[in-house]
Formats: structure tokens, C-alpha cells, sequence
């Protein structure tokens, strides 16, 4: 017995429960599969299954991992000396707005950019003209706020890097 | 055959806060987020009563169906507390999903990546996970803004995506369940939490690939990291709620699709399909405008005068959709207790409900005993002390507690009291 299971597990890579799981998982899936394809239409969602898969993995992602090498591509390579107030680094600084604006607008986008206004009057009997001024002002308000925060970090390591090099001129 | 690596593989990847931690934390908070989505969804199936005739939004659900149970009118508020659960926790748990997946993205581009059959049938495990993620995002996003670039029904592909989506999910969490439990204990979260950038490391490296084998310089530390997540959802929740709580919140919703003011007065408050989208004709509406009342063989017709003159009786209640926005009003009309004894259908009864409308799903609907019979629940003729508008269901509407939206029928032509 052991020495199956062992040629089982060499064979398959993994043990007996493992398989017994997964083709339940599977067997499972058939069955929602095969209701699937009797309501109308069921190919378009065999459709979005899929393209929403291959597009998360080879077309978001790279996107999102493209902007942020080109992000950190851009810092200054060497930090700056102590005491420089150019020694905060500023990655995050747009790092933040950027996501937290783009999960807004992935959460929101068909109203923000008013993809279906027919669709959005008939069911609420305005039209969705105010989504896209709300977001950009939102978009505003966030780099706005962290440029702020970028600002007070600058001048506060400017200040201790003053008050480190007047205390090294006293010492 | 060795096949040639392509040019991205897992040892491309670079990010020194990558790794199982991380992976894990993020997974623990879809491991709590997941179910809720999942039961809420289960729950708000069940609430439209679709064994009764009309109701069925989802017909092919073939044995899916099997946990159904009656719905209940009490408390008035449980579908608006099970839809805004549903709909903002999902819109909250959507960057927690990305950040999942940007953390096992090594996983996706492994090489060679499909070592022994264990690995591939996991992988195809995977493509039901990570496919019906998204899919369950895409369509409820889509969903709540009105965005129908398809021709499927909302509801059949996110139901059938949800059963699809779940397959996957459990096999994942039984296979790595254990992992995720070794993970989270390999660094403690206060520790983490007190860990700035510049004291920043990678994880050791590990069995699955996900700490990197050349890191970068790191650049953000992992509680960064996190807190641009839960910042990200906080953002979401802030920025949406107020559809789905009402009041004072609803004007800081400036992203929520349904958010939005009328111009105010007593009828300020969200249309769901305006009358002229439902193809309201105006002629059944004026003075012709007949209620008929039927219960076995008994039958009464009643204007709208008929019924103002009938006694009144006043409740708050919401109207709450399962788009997860909702509105509490107050409502004044007749009690559909005291209709039903104007034919003789008082006692246990189902109610089946015809509407003027003519464009759309809901112009006919079943209402389940506990609801027709619960005395709050009202054919409602005015709302906050003035008559209905006419989008908001003039002459006649239904309110009935913990009801979807969607059934609380407007325009209402004909009740009739189905005595078991």
C-alpha cells in the first residue's frame, strides 16, 4: 500500500486527496457549466470568463508594472546629501494618488466616463453628467493633499538637517 | 522536449515585499470578505421568493437552488442591510482582490508551468478562481453603473459566476489553507506594523516562488503597502455608502451611482425607471384608472378616490435595491390586510401583483404569505404627506418590508389574494 501511494505521488506529484479534491472541485464546475449553456446567451459569458483572465495577467498587469519601473526610473539614483530636503524620497507620494484615483475609477468608471448615459437615464431618470467633474476634483483634491505632505516632509528634513549642521558647527 | 523559457518568467519579478506573509494577510481578509459576498449573494437570491410564479430571475439554476428558504418581512431593513453589505463590500473588497493578485503574480508566469499533473489540474483550479473574480467584479460593477455591453442576463451570469467562482475558491483555500496559517505565524503583524522602509527586507526565500530571487531596492515598506490597500478600500466605502445607509451620508456618495438628489421636496428621493422608460400610458393613470381586487371568485374595482376613502395607514419603511442603493421614506396608503377583506382573501395567502407597466421584468410579480400579510405592508398613495409622483408609481404602489425594490411594484392595476 505505502509503496502505491509512494509511485502515486511520484507519478502525480501530490497525494490521493489532492486529486480527490480538485476533480470533485472539477466535477462541480461541470455541473454549473452544463447550466450555463441553456441560458441565452451563455457563450458572451464564456467570453467575459475568459478575456477578463487574460487580460488581468497580460494586460493590466504589465501596464501597472510598466508605469511604476518608469515611476522609479525617474528617481534620483544617489541619495542627496544629509540634511538636503531633496532626501525625501517623492515615489510614494505619486504612488498613492495614482492608485487610490484608478480604484476609484475602476470601482465607478461607466458612470465616470458615461459609457452608458441611455441606459443610466432610463433607470434613474437623470443623466450621469456629474461623475466625471466628481472624480477629477477628487483626483485633484489626492495629489493635492500628498504634494502637501510631500512639502512638510521636505521642509521638516530641511529643518533637521539646519539644525544638525549648526549643532556639528557648535560641537 | 525542453521548451525555451519566454522572455517574463517568476524570476522576473523583482518586488522585495513579495512573499507568502503578505500573500497571506491579504488572503485572510478575502478569507472573512469572500463568504460574506458569497452568503449576502445566496440571501439576495432567496429574497426575491423565486419559487412563486414571476419571480425566478435565474430559471436555469438547475439544483443551485437547493438552500432556498421563505423569505420574511421583519426586519423591515434586512434586504437594504443584505444588499449594502453585498454591493459596497464588494466594491471595498475589490483593491484587497488586486493587491492578492499582484502578489502571486509570479505564480501566473512560472516556468516550466506545468511541472507534474498535481500542478496542472491546480492551475485549471486557478483559471475558476482568478476568472471568476473577475467576472463577479466585472458584472457587478457593470451593474450598478448600467453598463450592459452584453446581451446575458446580469443575473444568470453573476449567479452562475458566483457557483463557478466558489469551486475554485474552496479548493484553494483546502490547499492552501494550511500554507497561508504557516505564513502569517513566520512574522508577527505588530511587528510589521512598527517596521518602516528603511529597515524594509525580503521575506526568506520560499517553496513557492513569490519572494523574489534578485529584489530591488525596496521603495515602499509592507505596512505602506497595506495601508494604501485598506486606504484604497476606506476610499471606495466612504465615497459610496451613502446610497445604500441614506440620510446625511448620501451627499458625500459622490461616486455612487445613486447617490444623487431629485431637487427636493417630498418626492426627492431615487426613481428606480422612471414612467417613461416603463412605457407608462398616461390615459390608464387620470381619471379611467381602475384597481381591480380579486380573490377565488370575488372581485371589486376601485378608483383611486375609492381607495384614499378607505382607511389610511402610515409607515416608514425603505425601498431598497438590490444595486445595493436604498431610501427609507414615509409611506401612506392601505393596508393590504384590510384589501385583502374587501374580496374575502384574508388569512394565509400569496399575492400576485399586474402592473400598468409594459416595458420590463417586474410587471408582474408573486408576494409570499409573510410579506402580503404583514399588516405594515401597504398599496401606498402618498409618500412624506403628498401625493406619488407619477415616476414613483401614481396612482398606486406597493410597499411591502424587506422586499426587493424591485417588487415593491408601481402603478399597480390588479392584486390578487391566493388563499391556500
Amino acid at each position: 500500500m505505502k509503496r502505491v501511494l509512494a509511485t502515486f505521488g511520484r507519478r502525480y506529484g501530490d497525494g490521493p486527496i489532492h486529486l480527490l479534491g480538485l476533480l470533485g472541485c472539477f466535477a462541480f464546475a461541470g455541473y454549473v457549466v452544463s447550466r450555463v449553456v441553456t441560458v441565452p446567451h451563455h457563450w458572451q459569458i464564456g467570453l467575459y470568463f475568459v478575456v477578463a483572465l487574460v487580460a488581468n495577467d497580460l494586460v493590466i498587469y504589465p501596464l501597472f508594472t510598466l508605469g511604476d519601473r518608469l515611476l522609479r526610473a525617474g528617481r534620483r539614483p544617489a541619495p542627496a546629501p544629509a540634511g538636503d530636503g531633496r532626501r525625501v524620497p517623492w515615489v510614494n507620494h505619486v504612488r498613492v494618488p495614482v492608485v487610490l484615483s484608478a480604484v476609484l475609477l475602476m470601482v465607478s468608471f461607466p458612470v465616470v466616463l458615461r459609457l452608458a448615459p441611455d441606459t443610466y437615464r432610463a433607470a434613474t431618470g437623470l443623466a450621469p453628467t456629474p461623475f466625471l467633474g466628481r472624480w477629477l476634483v477628487i483626483t485633484g483634491a489626492l495629489f493635492a493633499a500628498s504634494a502637501l505632505a510631500y512639502g512638510a516632509r521636505v521642509a521638516l528634513a530641511a529643518r533637521a538637517g539646519r539644525a544638525g549642521s549648526a549643532a556639528g558647527r557648535r560641537g | 522536449m525542453k521548451l525555451p523559457a519566454p522572455p517574463v518568467t517568476s524570476r522576473s519579478f523583482r518586488s522585495p515585499i513579495r512573499g507568502p506573509w503578505l500573500t497571506s494577510v491579504l488572503g485572510s481578509v478575502l478569507l472573512v470578505g469572500i463568504p460574506l459576498e458569497f452568503v449576502t449573494g445566496l440571501v439576495s437570491y432567496a429574497a426575491y421568493n423565486p419559487r412563486l410564479p414571476h419571480n425566478d430571475p435565474t430559471p436555469a439554476h438547475g439544483a443551485l437552488n437547493f438552500y432556498l428558504f421563505d423569505w420574511t418581512s421583519a426586519p423591515s431593513w434586512l434586504f437594504q442591510l443584505n444588499e449594502g453589505v453585498h454591493v459596497i463590500g464588494g466594491l471595498a473588497l475589490t483593491p484587497v482582490v488586486l493587491a492578492k493578485l499582484w502578489s502571486v503574480m509570479p505564480k501566473f508566469f512560472e516556468w516550466p508551468p506545468l511541472p507534474s499533473p498535481a500542478k496542472a489540474l491546480e492551475r485549471a483550479s486557478l483559471a475558476l478562481l482568478v476568472g471568476g473574480i473577475l467576472l463577479q467584479l466585472g458584472t457587478g460593477i457593470l451593474n450598478i453603473d448600467y453598463f450592459y455591453d452584453w446581451s446575458f442576463s446580469f443575473y444568470d451570469a453573476h449567479f452562475f459566476g458566483a457557483w463557478l467562482f466558489m469551486a475554485g475558491f474552496v479548493a484553494h483555500v483546502v490547499l492552501k489553507l494550511p500554507v497561508m496559517v504557516r505564513s502569517l505565524r513566520s512574522r508577527r503583524l505588530r511587528d510589521e506594523l512598527a517596521t518602516p522602509l528603511a529597515e524594509t527586507r525580503p521575506e526568506p526565500p520560499d517553496e513557492h516562488g513569490l519572494v523574489p530571487v534578485d529584489p530591488a531596492e525596496p521603495t515602499v515598506s509592507r505596512r505602506g503597502a497595506l495601508a494604501l490597500v485598506a486606504a484604497s478600500s476606506a476610499a471606495v466605502v466612504v465615497l459610496t455608502a451613502g446610497e445604500s445607509i441614506g440620510g446625511p451620508a448620501r451627499t458625500v456618495a459622490l461616486l455612487a451611482p445613486r447617490g444623487r438628489s431629485y431637487g427636493g421636496g417630498p418626492t426627492d428621493f431615487q426613481i428606480n425607471k422612471p414612467a417613461a422608460s416603463a412605457g407608462i400610458d398616461r390615459s390608464k393613470t387620470g381619471a379611467g384608472y381602475r384597481l381591480v381586487v380579486r380573490a377565488a371568485d370575488r372581485t371589486r374595482s376601485l378608483t383611486r378616490s375609492d381607495l384614499l376613502a378607505l382607511p389610511q395607514s402610515t409607515q416608514r419603511l425603505p425601498i431598497a435595491c438590490v444595486e445595493g442603493w436604498a431610501t427609507t421614506q414615509t409611506w401612506t396608503g392601505v393596508r393590504l390586510v384590510d384589501l385583502a377583506a374587501l374580496v374575502g382573501g384574508e388569512g394565509h395567502h400569496t399575492l400576485e401583483v399586474d402592473s400598468l407597466e409594459v416595458h420590463g421584468a417586474y410587471g408582474h410579480t408573486t408576494i409570499d404569505r409573510a410579506e402580503a400579510t404583514d399588516p405594515r405592508s401597504l398599496l401606498a398613495l402618498r409618500v412624506n404627506g403628498a401625493d406619488l409622483s407619477l415616476d414613483h408609481g401614481y396612482p398606486a404602489r406597493l410597499i411591502v418590508p424587506a422586499l426587493p425594490g424591485v417588487h415593491n411594484t408601481k402603478w399597480v392595476s390588479g392584486l390578487t389574494f391566493q388563499v391556500a
